[in-house]
């Protein structure tokens, strides 16, 4: 197991300088001077001096590509021009916003999708089956910002049943621990501003999370229908085993391993769909910060909140694939 | 063709037709399908002909005439600007369609290319380009679309771009994978060994044999490629003159209103997903009817 996850972690090094090139290039492509691009039309030509020193500009671009790796591997992932804030910084402080949204969209997805996905699977050919097909279908076919727009409009504006917007009451006085709300709000053994955290959450992750829903729903149904399929089930079934046992102990523990791996797969799109949902109900976490930064065209902080997603799309996959091969034996010793 | 011969059901008694005419009679017969197909030839109408529909320009109104409810003179309402929103979401067609479909073509010729050099070529090659894949991979597609419209600058070809290049990879791997299982099979085999060049090898028999998964995948990725537009849209990033009836910015300028006016928020939303509910559903039928032996 241990030769696998180091050959998996090996396999991610081509991509982590393909990645850094990548965006390296992003920045000293920029047309123009990159200096004067990153601080925008305004800048006085002492800050131009200033950025273009702290850029390295001057020296060979090789060699300032290998300052920009140094500096990533110190841990300094560049300043914001707009508020001089190192962003590793900023992104760190908004970053449990994102989780808590991410988490919340991921267990609705799975909480939903899973069962529903076994249910059609055990209603093929039937009604109920055609059901979750249309809802799946609709689920990747209506945009996060349709939905999050409508569920506004419904829950909040016309039947104001839940927050429109933000992830707390403004006036609740909440002690910041880690700054995942619900959590906060736990450790401060306050359960209505459990609940009102919870309420502000709901909206934003059904929107967010009904994309890989859809997915999740697919292949499951897909995957469960496979397996039932197989002779060892029938066998199961053959020798009289319960109806529930043979969907425990043979279907289902063989039906997870494509569902484990969609599983992973949605995390690349949560966080991208995370930009526009947050924008949406002004959730204050890395996806308003993207947003706000290319309004600003602050490229540094654009430039590398994109490195940083990729890294965590990176170590979510991995894993993803460790589990994948603690699942599925063949895997590790292939 | 090996493959055709392959995909005609033993029951029927008909002879093969040729896949692609097999593949259009089983399309012809997937309801969803149908409906997917209706769904798009409305949507391309209603771009084409959009200036002979609009009862009004895209870019006419008067403040008198602001958040207007829906009524007989403007079946959408009016927006902020007392714009009729019924034109508005019909010129918004144009802009869907031709940047949904621009981008799609721009991802196929980069990922085709991409992964015929690499599903064809092998070793260094093939390596090197899919680590860059696996780079584009990395970025999580809309965040890749917005940095790169961020890098180049607003306008509808930058938009294209950017959403063709978070295509592009999953072109360029679906392309490299089908081209390495057809260079083991027989028939490729047999046309090696009779001394087909590796040209030869790659533009006439591998390449067509390959193309099915990249249609289907290009149809499923016209849906996303609509909505990603319209999504890039909604941020800010869309078209440089606000004024564009572009649907996502529509949207964008809808959340100011959504108490007084939430008809803005409907008509240019429905617009998207039925445009997209249309291509998911030729995709799933299109994938159905190319593999006979993939059942729903």
């Amino acid at each position: 197991m241990l030769k696998y996850i180091v050959r998996r972690l090996l396999m991610a090094v081509p991509v982590l300088i393909g990645l850094s090139m990548v965006l390296f290039a992003f920045v000293h492509l920029l047309p123009g001077d990159p200096a004067a691009a990153i601080l925008g039309q305004h800048a006085t030509p002492e800050r131009v001096a200033a950025m273009r020193e702290y850029l390295h500009l001057d020296a060979p671009l090789w060699q300032q590509y290998l300052i920009y790796v140094n500096n990533l591997l110190h841990g300094d992932f560049g300043i914001s021009v707009i508020n001089s804030q190192p962003v590793l910084h900023e992104f760190l402080v908004r970053m449990p916003a994102t989780i808590e949204l991410t988490v919340g969209a991921m267990i609705f997805a799975a909480g939903v999708g899973i069962p529903l996905g076994r249910f059609a699977a055990r209603h093929s050919q039937h009604w109920p089956d055609g059901v979750v097909t249309v809802v799946s279908l609709l689920g990747i076919s209506i945009p996060v910002f349709v939905l999050g727009l409508t569920l506004q409009y419904i829950f909040a504006v016309q039947l104001g049943w839940l927050p429109a917007s933000g992830r707390i009451d403004p006036r609740a006085h909440l002690v910041i621990h880690t700054n995942l709300i619900l959590i906060d709000s736990l450790l401060m053994g306050r359960i209505d501003l459990f609940i009102n955290g919870l309420s502000h959450l709901i909206l934003p992750a059904i929107a967010l999370g009904s994309i890989p829903l859809a997915i999740i729903t697919r292949i499951t149904r897909a995957s469960v229908l496979d397996v039932a399929n197989e002779d060892y089930v029938r066998t199961a079934r053959a020798k009289g085993l319960s109806e529930r046992r043979v969907d425990s102990r043979h279907v289902m523990r063989n039906a997870w391993l494509p569902v484990v791996t969609v599983l992973g797969l949605q995390v690349g799109g949560l966080l991208g769909g995370a930009v526009i949902t947050e924008t949406i109900f002004a959730w204050g976490g890395v996806g308003r910060y993207v947003v706000d930064a290319i309004n600003d065209r602050d490229y540094v902080v654009v430039q590398n909140v994109i490195l940083i997603f990729a890294l965590i799309f990176l170590v979510v996959n991995l894993v993803v694939d460790v589990l994948y091969a603690f699942l599925n034996p063949r895997i590790r010793y292939s | 063709m090996a493959v055709a011969t392959k995909a005609t059901p033993i029951a029927d008694s008909r002879a093969s037709r040729g896949l692609w005419t097999d593949a259009a009679f089983r399309l012809m017969r997937n309801g969803p399908a149908v409906l997917g197909l209706c769904l798009i030839v409305l949507f391309v109408s209603v771009a084409v002909f959009a200036p002979l529909l609009a009862p009004y320009g895209p870019l006419e109104g008067t403040l008198v005439d602001r958040l207007q409810p829906p009524d007989l003179s403007h079946v959408m309402g009016t927006d902020m600007q007392g714009r009729d929103e019924y034109s508005r979401v019909l010129y918004g067609a144009q802009v869907s369609l031709v940047a949904g479909v621009s981008s799609v073509i721009m991802g196929l010729t980069i990922g085709g290319l991409i992964g015929a050099l690499a599903g064809g070529l092998g070793g260094k090659v093939d390596t090197v380009l899919m680590r860059f894949v696996d780079v584009l991979l990395a970025i999580p597609g809309i965040l890749l679309a917005i940095g790169i419209v961020a890098w180049l600058g607003r306008g509808l070809p930058q938009i294209m771009f950017a959403v063709a290049m978070t295509n592009a990879p999953i072109f360029a791997r679906i392309l490299r994978g089908s081209l390495l299982s057809l260079r083991e099979s027989d028939y490729v085999t047999a046309s090696r060994s009779v001394g087909a060049s590796g040209r030869r090898l790659l533009v006439r028999h591998m390449l067509p044999n390959s193309l099915t998964p990249l249609i289907v995948a290009a149809t499923l990725a016209l849906a996303t490629a609509i909505i990603d537009v319209a999504g890039l849209g909604f941020l800010g990033l869309g078209p440089p003159d606000p004024r564009t009836p572009e649907w996502g910015t529509m949207l964008t300028d809808s959340t100011k209103f959504l108490r007084e006016a939430p008809w803005l928020l409907f008509f240019p939303g429905a617009a998207i997903v039925i445009s997209a509910v249309g291509f998911n559903l030729l995709g799933d039928g299109l994938r159905e009817s190319l593999d006979p032996k993939m059942k729903r």
